[in-house]
């Protein structure tokens, strides 16, 4: 009886709704509401995104600087003295070989860490708690903790070093020593990030997988990973390394607390010269084309990420 | 003998974990702890995690006297909160117009979103800085705040998640007759909770610990949001005195992680859901 009386209303609504969807569907009134939820959003868009996007790439072919009376356009001038100038690819440089070390071991140790968290049931939350605070905390802060500790004669791990007989260092003072010091503790705070997206990757394999896999003869832990795990890990991993090459590629902070570029620009890196150009020497055009050179790095990463979700990475 | 190898894999298991724990741990247990010390403890030749002569109220004072912490902290709320409720009055709409109306160059704007969530921040820094020099802006609340008001991810985040909502749920609406702007804020923001809230902790962690933009946009020091606070202190300090700059990188530091031990579970699905998008 219920279902009888439902039934006519059910079916005086279906139709009516048809209508109405194709009256609504490219009606003026649409357009009027969409234009309302919409201004706030795309104006904004075009004045503090689009705009400065567009900005930027015209600024580094000119030579402006913040308290010039003029300026002109000067053609590649910008990107001529870039590729002329030591520094500059001082930073570029460096700025890859950072990427090149906080991307393999941070993916590396996010994933060891997040097979070992699964491999069992004990203290999980609690692992992964521990493992995600230096993602949360305030890097800055924690940079100073850094650089105390990394003290040459007073800093924990020097003493520690000593302690057990082995050879101490200057760890931010010495020109080889100051930028893959840096990245460890780049690695250090990012492998909690990519632990967490592996976390996620490896509860959405199915467990009837392992279950068969178990059947089929794979016995030991490893062949179970090499047969199932990894083969179903491999697009959270390729998304995992891509993520991570974009937030390294943006290193910054601990380079302009602990190190300033240096010492003799052997930590100088892209967003830093950026800055020490923008905003410390006030050359726009210039630093406009540091900043454009650093964009094209990070739209190629992004790009490729994009394609990725877009052919739905499962989780 | 496969019993005796499961606990050993386990407590195996442990020991690696517990290792790497303790490792991750170092740099805040050693803030801690030199947060605690007299001078004279801070510059020794040898390993003490616990002080002698315990310093913690004159070194927890004398952070709190030399630098404004607790203004930095309130900086660091007033920011933080601005940006994620502006970015949500702005999103939202818009991310609801994306999603369920038809209009002319929808394809078009959501192009352009799609275009926009390329950028990264520092890339634009530059223009955004002459041009909030020319309107006069800089180091004021509303240079700290503005650029982020826009947040492209946050219009692709809630898009993707209203296209999952049922057109039923606005057409019964719009049967009740509430008008398009009361059905973004009563029907679709109510389903959108789960999806808020995860966008919000992702808002809320990454312009807390903002560095680059806040170094850029403001220098009065009334207006330091913590980690430009804490940095400055450090270079006022240079190195002299750590026992207060480490009380005050501990005071900095801690209610972020605080909330986060409150509400961890929250706090990494929220970060693990936007991290993937």
């Amino acid at each position: 009886m219920v279902d009888a009386s439902l039934a006519p209303q059910a079916g005086y609504h279906r139709p009516s709704r048809a209508i109405r969807a194709e009256t609504y569907k490219g009606s003026w009134l649409n357009e009027r509401t969409a234009l309302m939820l919409l201004t706030p959003a795309t104006s904004l868009m075009g004045l503090l995104l689009i705009g400065p996007i567009v900005a930027v790439l015209l600024m580094s072919f000119t030579d402006y600087q913040l308290g010039a009376a003029t300026w002109s356009f000067v053609g590649i001038a910008n990107y001529a003295d870039l590729w002329t100038d030591k520094v500059f690819w001082r930073a570029l440089t460096n700025t890859l070989f950072y990427v090149g070390i906080v991307v393999p071991a941070s993916v590396l140790l996010g994933l060891g860490i997040a097979l070992l968290i699964e491999a069992g049931t004990t203290l999980r939350a609690f692992y992964r708690a521990v493992f995600f605070i230096p993602v949360m905390a305030t890097l800055i802060a924690i940079a100073i903790s850094w650089e105390y500790m990394l003290h040459p004669q007073f800093g924990l791990i020097n003493l520690m070093l000593k302690a057990v007989g082995l050879p101490t260092y200057a760890w931010l003072a010495e020109p080889e020593l100051a930028l893959t010091t840096l990245a460890v503790i780049g690695v250090w705070q990012l492998f909690g990030f990519n632990m967490v997206l592996f976390l996620a990757g490896l509860v959405s394999i199915p467990k009837h997988l392992y279950e068969a896999a178990e059947m089929d003869g794979a016995r030991s832990a490893w062949s179970r990973f090499r047969l199932v795990t990894w083969p179903m890990l491999g697009p959270v991993t390729m998304f995992v390394v891509l993520i991570s090459a974009i937030r390294s590629f943006q290193v910054f902070d601990t380079v302009h607390v602990l190190t300033k570029g240096g010492p003799s620009k052997a930590s100088e890196v892209l967003l830093y010269s950026m800055y020490t150009e923008g905003f410390e020497f006030f050359r726009s055009g210039l630093a406009a084309a540091i900043a454009v050179v650093f964009l094209a790095f990070v739209l190629v990463l992004t790009l490729i990420k994009s394609r990725l979700i877009e052919r739905k990475v499962h989780f | 003998m496969p019993r005796v190898n499961a606990i050993l894999a386990g407590f195996l298991r442990h020991a690696i974990l517990l290792f790497l724990a303790v490792i991750v741990l170092l740099p805040f247990a050693w803030m801690i702890s030199t947060s605690l010390k007299p001078q004279a403890e801070v510059f020794l030749s040898e390993i003490r995690w616990w002080p002698e002569r315990l310093h913690v109220i004159e070194n927890y004072r004398a952070a709190f006297e030399k630098a404004p912490l607790a203004r930095f902290l309130l900086n660091g709320v007033i920011v933080t909160v601005s940006i994620f409720v502006l970015q949500v009055l702005i999103a939202l709409p818009a991310a609801y117009a994306l999603a369920k109306l038809r209009f002319w160059g929808r394809e078009t704007v959501f192009a352009l979103v799609l275009f926009c969530i390329l950028i990264p921040p520092q890339a634009i820094a530059v223009p955004l800085f002459l041009l909030f020099h020319h309107i006069g802006i800089l180091d004021s609340y509303a240079a700290l705040i503005l650029p982020f008001t826009i947040s492209v991810f946050g219009i692709f985040l809630m898009r993707q998640f209203f296209m999952t909502v049922p057109d039923d749920l606005v057409d019964a609406a719009r049967m009740d007759g509430i008008s398009e702007y009361g059905i973004v804020w009563w029907v679709m923001l109510p389903t959108a909770i789960p999806a808020v809230t995860a966008f919000g902790i992702f808002s809320v962690v990454a312009h807390w610990n903002d560095y680059f933009w806040p170094l850029i946009a403001v220098n009065s020091k009334h207006l330091f949001t913590p980690p430009v606070g804490v940095a400055t202190f450090r270079n006022e300090e240079a190195g002299t005195d750590y026992g207060p700059l480490m009380a005050a990188a501990t005071i900095i530091i801690t209610p972020l992680i605080l909330v986060f031990l409150v509400a961890q579970r929250r706090f990494i699905e929220g970060i693990t859901f936007t991290g993937m998008k």
